[in-house]
């Protein structure tokens, strides 16, 4: 499901459109679009959801998400389709940004043993080192039930081969933990899930990041 | 939050992880340094085995599980996921497959059947598994017994795209056939295709296979990639076509970046620019009927 933008389409009853991006050169990126559709019309909002492969798109867009997916292959195509510079420039200049697993990965600044064995390249949005597959395999993939200071009930989170948060700075505000490894957190207008809340019905992650974009 | 509240195993792990494959390319690697080419390659995962289709196919004789050793050292090298293939109803192979921490089994034709009557219970396993079709009865068949993943089965080891056309044509058709159908009329596609009734009716609703679809057999240039793609692929497996291509890694990249610009003749033609020649290969006609791979499975 492409909902492709008209530039002519800017403007509803006065009211401005958002535009989100969904960075789309690999993985689950159908399912985040359907989320945030999902989650829009929950809200009783209309915005333009981009699914971008190529440079161009960012500058255009209100709010990016960094899907789930294999992130030695979301680098290094982010690289090669010169999509990496324009994330980070859109990140200096404030827009809000969601990345779930891989894209955990991608925002961080510094990465373990594994991710530097890859030559892995990392946007460095968010002051926090990484690790590439902190629960293991496949076979220990697991879900679980966790709380979220933002939510009032616990909420079904779906860890795949997941990364996690090992070490982060002042400015990293933590916002759940698996033992002592970080699974979800916020960097002002950067936001990081070792999860997929992609994968499950429950729309209440994806509503709290369209608000983060209403507020910026 | 403690560790033992964790469920493990459940379908919606198996098949999210499927899901995180899309748009990505899966290489067969016979060793350490394979592997490592195709992650630097950008490849989604590796596919462990003893020998690529192609060999297999010319060694003939009985093709089982790849050695345990191989695997484990592949495992070791990479940081992506690492598949490995159990044959056809050999579920011993699979748990051994599950116990080295393989990501995901690939129960495969391209191996020599174990069991001519069932498939492996694929429900009994923390791990995902991924089976070959070549129409929807058989994809939903396989997806009933628990597979996380479908991929066509194409004809393996022959560089030649035309079985894997054909099977993901043939899906994608019978789909579109399924929409705008009362639920009595499905009932009766269900029993003519010998599939569950509910997966019937699910595919029907989604107007795609409830689980990820990849593209296999035959695939060997960064076109035959983008030709899966545009048939409606989710990602593409490919064999024999990088190792057995004169220059692997630069074949191995521009699939790639095939998959990703799938749409996109020019750039297309851009990539497909001086990357050597693509395996040799040998038409599907040529191959006589008992060498055939794509019949076993049932």
């Amino acid at each position: 499901m492409n909902k492709s933008f008209k530039l002519e389409d800017g403007n509803f009853s006065g009211e401005i459109r958002m535009r989100i991006g969904v960075i789309a050169i690999q993985g689950d990126v159908s399912e985040h679009v359907h989320a945030v559709d999902n989650a829009l019309s929950e809200l009783g909002e209309s915005s333009d959801i981009v699914e971008i492969k190529h440079s161009g798109i960012v500058p255009e867009c209100d709010a990016l998400i960094l899907p789930g997916g294999e992130s030695t292959t979301l680098g290094r195509l982010l690289l090669k389709e010169g999509i990496s510079e324009e994330i980070k420039q859109a990140a200096s200049a404030g827009i809000p940004i969601m990345g779930t697993c891989a894209g955990l990965i991608l925002l961080a600044q510094r990465g373990d043993v594994q991710v530097a064995k890859t030559h892995q390249h990392l946007l460095g949005l968010m002051d926090t080192k990484v690790n590439r597959n902190a629960f293991g395999r496949q076979r220990e993939s697991f879900e679980t039930y966790m709380e979220l200071p933002f939510l009032d009930s616990p909420y079904r989170a779906v860890f795949i081969r997941a990364p996690a948060i090992v070490d982060a700075g002042p400015d990293v505000e933590v916002l759940s933990k698996i033992d002592d490894k970080i699974v979800a957190a916020r960097q002002s207008n950067i936001l990081a899930f070792a999860f997929h809340p992609e994968l499950t019905d429950d729309l209440r992650i994806h509503r709290y990041f369209l608000n983060m974009i209403r507020e910026y | 939050m403690k560790l033992e509240d964790l469920r493990h195993g459940t379908e919606l792990i198996k098949r999210g992880f499927a899901k995180m494959q899309k748009g990505g390319v899966i290489m067969d690697v016979t060793n350490a340094d394979q592997a490592r080419i195709a992650e630097d390659a950008g490849a989604v995962a590796v596919m462990a085995l003893q020998a690529v289709p192609a060999d297999i196919r010319k060694a003939g004789g009985v093709a089982r599980m790849a050695d345990p050793a191989i695997i484990a050292e592949i495992i070791d090298t990479v940081t992506i996921p690492v598949m490995g293939k159990a044959r056809i109803g050999h579920f011993v192979e699979a748990e051994i497959l599950e116990a080295l921490g393989v990501d995901m089994v690939d129960e495969s034709e391209v191996l020599t059947p174990a069991d001519n009557k069932y498939h492996i219970d694929k429900t009994k396993f923390t791990v995902p598994f991924v089976c070959g079709a070549r129409n929807l009865g058989e994809a939903l068949r396989r997806i009933n017994e628990g597979a996380a993943m479908i991929r066509t089965k194409g004809e393996a080891g022959t560089g030649d795209v035309s079985e894997a056309v054909k099977h993901m044509k043939k899906i994608m058709g019978e789909i579109r056939e399924l929409a705008g159908k009362e639920k009595e009329e499905l009932m009766m596609v269900a029993r003519e295709i010998e599939a569950p009734i509910e997966l019937v009716m699910e595919t029907a609703e989604m107007q795609r296979l409830p689980v990820v679809n990849f593209a296999a057999g035959g695939i060997a240039t960064p076109a035959d990639a983008a030709l899966m793609m545009r048939l409606g692929s989710d990602g593409v497996f490919v064999g024999s076509g990088i190792f057995k291509a004169e220059k692997p890694e630069q074949m191995a990249s521009a699939i790639v970046e095939a998959v990703n610009n799938y749409d996109n003749p020019e750039i297309l033609a851009e990539i497909s620019k001086g990357i050597g020649a693509g395996m040799k290969g040998q038409s599907v006609d040529s191959i006589p009927d008992e060498q055939i791979l794509q019949t076993r499975g049932w």
